[in-house]
C-alpha cells in the first residue's frame, strides 16, 4: 500500500526498539498531546514493548475531551430549545454527540427529536444552512489548530456569500499553552513531549520554542505510524541522556518549520486568541480561539442569548486528572466498571481518541 | 432518567447485545433462543431443521455491488449456511413507504428472484404492508428462512475448543465501505463493491468436514471484531488473531485510514469465519480457496486456553492489544 506499507515495515521498527532497550535503564516520562498518537500507541501495543522505565503518558490530546462541561451543557440546552421551536439545526462532529453533559447528551436530545446533524466538515454545515434558509444552522466547533483553519475558512465563505442563517459556537483551542500549564504542575513529571503531527503541520515549530528554551524540555514532532513514534521516543531519550533538549521534526514528510502559512493566514483573518476554559485545567490564558468582532453575525455566542447552564460534575469521575496525565485511566475507580464506552461517565471515555476510551478498547 | 433506544442499539455491537439481554431474552425465555446463534436448530419429526429471520433497512437501497433485495435473500441464506444448514425456503415481508416508485419495487423484486435462484432457495410466502410517508424510509424488508441440517453437523460457539484455528473466507470490510461511500454526506469515489454473496455455495464445498468444524459465523454488522468477541464469550476461551494475517483490500485500508475507521468493525455480507480443529485447518483452507467466494481465505488466528474470554491481536510491530466489541457507531474521527 503506497505511503502506508512503507512505514509499517517491521525491521526499522525492531532496530529502533532494540537501540532503546539496550540503553542502561533510566526513568523517563514522555507525554503525547495528540489523541491520534494515543490511539496509535495503544493500537500497536507499543507500550507493552518498551522497558518499564520508559513511560508514555497521554495528555490533553482530544479536543472533544477538553471541551468544558459548561460548553457541552450549553449546546445540549440549545438543542433542546431548538426542538420546542423547530427553528435551529445543530451540527457537530460525530464524537461530540455522545459526550455526557450534566443531564443529557446531544445523542439523547437527537433521539428525543432535536434536529442535530453530524457533519464531517464545517463546510457541510454551511451547505446545510444554504439548503435550509428558514432555519438557523449552528456549528458546534471543537478542535485544535488542525481543525480550526477549516472553521475559519467556512466563516470567511459564509460572509462572502452572505449566508446569514449560519453561525458557530467556537470551542477551538490551542495546544502549546496547555503544555506550558502541565510543566508548571508539581503533580506531573514530564521529560519531553511527543508533539502532535497534524497540529504542527499548521503551526510549525515556533510555538514550542518556549518549552525548549524556558522549561528545558525536549520536543519532537512525530508522525502517527508506530515507527514514527518509536523514533521520536528514541530521539527524546537521546536528548534527555545528553542533556540537550531541543525541537526536532521527525514527521518531516509533512511538517515544515514555518507551518502552513496559508492556513495560518486564514485562521488569523477570522479568529483571535482568547482565554479558554478546558475540562480538567480550568481557564488557560490565551489558549482559545474566538471569532473577531467583524464576524459577530456568525458568532452564535453574540448572535443569540445562549443558555447559561448550571453544571453538575459526575461523581467520582477523574477525567480531569487523566487529561493532565496525573493518573492513567486504570487508576480511575470508575474505569471499565461504572464508566465504559457504552455508558460513559466522563468525556475521555467517549471520543474515539479519548484516553480512557483508547485504553479501554486496546489495553484494558 | 428514562432510557430510549439509540441508533447504536442496532449496530450489532455491544449495545445490541445489551438490548437483547435486557429487553428480549428475559421475556422470551427459550433455551434455543438463549444459545444466541445466528439460527435456531431443532427437530421436527426426526428431521433437523434450521430456522432464522432477518430484517433489512439498508440506506441507500441500491449500492455498489447490490441492493436491499439481494441483501435480504443472502442475509437469511447466510445465517442458515453458517449453522451448517442447507437453506431451502424463504419468506419475504415488505414494509413500503407511501409514494415509493413502483419501478424500483419491481427492480428489487427482480433482484430478490435472481438472488434466490443463485442461492438455490425458493421464496414461498410473502406479505406486504404500506405505511404513510415518513413512517418508514422507502422500503424495509424482512426475510425468514428454513433449511435442513444434515446428521453430524453441529456448529455452535459453545463447541469451540482450545487450539482451534480460525479461518476467514476473504477480504473484510467491502460491504461497509461500499455502503459508506454511497451514503449522502460522504460521497467518496471508490471501486469497492459490496461482497454480498450466498455463503451456502461456499459452505457446501467443505461440509463433509463438519466433524472438524466447531463453529461458523458470518461477520455482518459489528464486523469481525464483534463476532470474535461473541465466540469468546460463548466458548469461554480466549482468542488471538494476527494483524499481519487479516486480509482487506488496499482501498478499504485507505478509506479506513482517512476516516479513522477500523476494518475489524466494518460490515461484511459474504464472508464467514470458521473455528476448526487444527489438524484439518489447512485442508479446509485449501478447499475454501478453490471456491471464488473463498479465494482470499486465510487462517487469521487461534483459540487460546486462557479463560479470559478476551480477544487479543498480535500487532504488526510485535506488540499485543485487545479487541473489543464494536461500541457505539463507528464514526469518523474529527482531527
Amino acid at each position: 500500500m503506497k505511503y502506508l506499507d512503507e512505514f509499517r515495515e517491521k525491521e526499522p521498527f525492531k532496530a529502533t526498539l532494540s537501540k532503546i532497550t539496550s540503553f542502561p535503564p533510566q526513568t523517563i516520562s514522555l507525554m503525547e498531546v495528540c489523541g491520534t498518537h494515543t490511539v496509535s500507541i495503544s493500537k500497536s501495543g507499543l507500550r507493552s514493548l518498551l522497558p518499564s522505565s520508559i513511560r508514555l503518558i497521554s495528555g490533553p490530546g482530544c479536543p472533544v475531551c477538553v471541551t468544558s462541561l459548561e460548553d457541552v451543557d450549553r449546546v445540549i440546552m440549545l438543542a433542546a430549545e431548538g426542538r420546542t421551536h423547530g427553528t435551529t439545526i445543530i451540527t457537530t462532529f460525530g464524537d461530540m454527540m455522545r459526550v455526557p453533559g450534566s443531564h443529557s447528551s446531544l445523542l439523547k436530545e437527537k433521539a428525543r427529536g432535536s434536529d442535530i446533524r453530524i457533519v464531517y466538515s464545517p463546510m457541510d454545515a454551511l451547505k446545510l444552512a444554504r439548503d435550509n434558509p428558514k432555519k438557523e444552522v449552528i456549528f458546534f466547533a471543537v478542535g485544535f489548530e488542525t481543525t480550526s483553519p477549516t472553521s475559519a475558512a467556512t466563516i470567511l465563505q459564509a460572509k462572502k456569500e452572505e449566508t446569514n442563517n449560519f453561525s458557530i459556537i467556537s470551542n477551538n483551542k490551542l495546544i502549546p499553552p496547555a503544555m506550558e500549564i502541565l510543566l508548571g504542575d508539581e503533580h506531573i513529571t514530564i521529560d519531553g513531549f511527543i508533539c502532535p503531527g497534524h497540529v504542527s503541520a499548521i503551526i510549525g515549530t515556533t510555538p514550542y520554542q518556549k518549552i525548549v528554551d524556558t522549561y528545558q524540555k525536549g520536543c519532537v514532532i512525530s508522525g502517527f505510524e508506530p515507527i514514527d513514534i518509536i523514533l521520536s521516543t528514541y530521539w527524546l531519550i537521546l536528548q534527555k541522556r545528553d542533556g540537550t533538549p531541543k525541537m526536532e521534526i521527525e514527521y518531516s514528510r509533512v511538517v515544515h518549520k514555518e507551518g502552513n502559512k496559508k492556513a495560518l493566514k486564514i485562521l488569523n483573518e477570522a479568529y483571535e486568541v482568547s482565554d479558554a476554559k478546558w475540562r480538567g485545567f480550568g481557564t488557560i490564558p490565551n489558549s482559545g480561539l474566538v471569532l473577531k468582532d467583524e464576524f459577530a453575525p456568525y458568532d452564535a455566542t453574540k448572535k443569540f442569548d445562549l443558555p447559561k447552564p448550571e453544571i453538575s460534575e459526575p461523581k467520582g469521575c477523574r477525567c480531569d486528572q487523566v487529561l493532565k496525565g496525573i493518573i492513567s485511566p486504570r487508576e480511575c475507580p470508575l474505569f471499565a466498571n461504572r464508566c465504559t464506552p457504552t455508558e460513559p461517565v466522563g468525556a475521555c471515555m467517549v471520543s474515539s481518541e479519548g484516553t480512557c476510551a483508547t485504553y479501554y478498547k486496546y489495553e484494558q | 432518567m428514562e432510557e430510549h433506544i439509540l441508533l447504536a442499539h442496532g449496530n450489532g455491537g455491544k449495545l445490541t447485545s445489551q438490548l437483547i439481554e435486557t429487553c428480549f431474552l428475559p421475556y422470551f425465555q427459550d433455551p434455543l433462543l438463549n444459545q444466541l446463534n445466528d439460527q435456531a436448530i431443532f427437530d421436527i419429526e426426526g428431521c433437523h431443521v434450521a430456522f432464522t429471520t432477518d430484517s433489512f433497512v439498508v440506506d441507500p437501497i441500491f449500492f455498489p455491488g447490490g441492493d436491499i433485495g439481494k441483501l435480504a435473500v443472502y442475509g437469511t441464506v447466510n445465517d442458515l449456511a453458517v449453522g451448517g444448514a442447507i437453506p431451502l425456503y424463504l419468506s419475504v415481508g415488505f414494509i413500503i413507504e407511501e409514494n415509493f416508485p413502483m419501478e424500483e419495487l419491481k427492480k428489487i423484486s427482480f433482484s430478490i428472484s435472481t438472488a434466490a435462484e443463485e442461492a438455490q432457495v425458493r421464496i414461498v410466502t410473502a406479505d406486504t404492508k404500506v405505511v404513510e410517508k415518513g413512517a418508514c424510509d422507502k422500503i424495509f424488508i424482512n426475510t425468514s428462512g428454513i433449511g435442513i441440517v444434515k446428521k453430524g453437523v453441529n456448529f455452535s460457539g459453545h463447541n469451540v475448543c482450545e487450539g482451534d484455528k480460525i479461518l476467514l473466507s476473504g477480504d473484510i470490510g467491502d460491504h461497509g465501505i461500499a455502503i459508506l461511500s454511497s451514503r449522502k454526506g460522504i460521497e467518496f469515489e471508490t471501486s469497492v463493491k459490496s461482497d454480498c454473496a450466498p455463503l451456502n455455495l461456499l459452505v457446501n464445498d467443505f461440509l463433509s468436514y463438519a466433524n472438524h468444524i466447531h463453529a461458523m459465523r458470518d461477520p455482518t454488522r459489528g464486523g469481525l471484531g464483534t463476532i470474535l468477541n461473541e465466540i469468546a464469550m460463548q466458548s469461554g476461551f480466549g482468542i488471538t488473531i494476527h494483524e499481519d494475517c487479516i486480509p482487506f483490500k488496499e482501498e478499504v485500508g485507505g478509506f479506513c485510514e482517512l476516516l479513522g475507521l477500523d476494518p475489524l468493525y466494518l460490515a461484511n455480507e459474504g464472508k464467514l469465519v470458521a473455528f476448526v480443529h487444527p489438524d484439518k485447518a489447512e485442508e479446509i483452507l485449501s478447499i475454501m480457496r478453490e471456491n471464488p467466494l473463498g479465494k482470499n481465505a486465510c487462517i487469521i488466528g487461534e483459540v487460546t486456553k486462557e479463560s479470559s474470554k478476551k480477544v487479543t491481536m498480535d500487532t504488526q510491530v510485535g506488540g499485543s492489544r485487545f479487541i473489543e466489541m464494536l461500541v457505539g457507531e463507528d464514526l469518523p474521527r474529527i482531527c
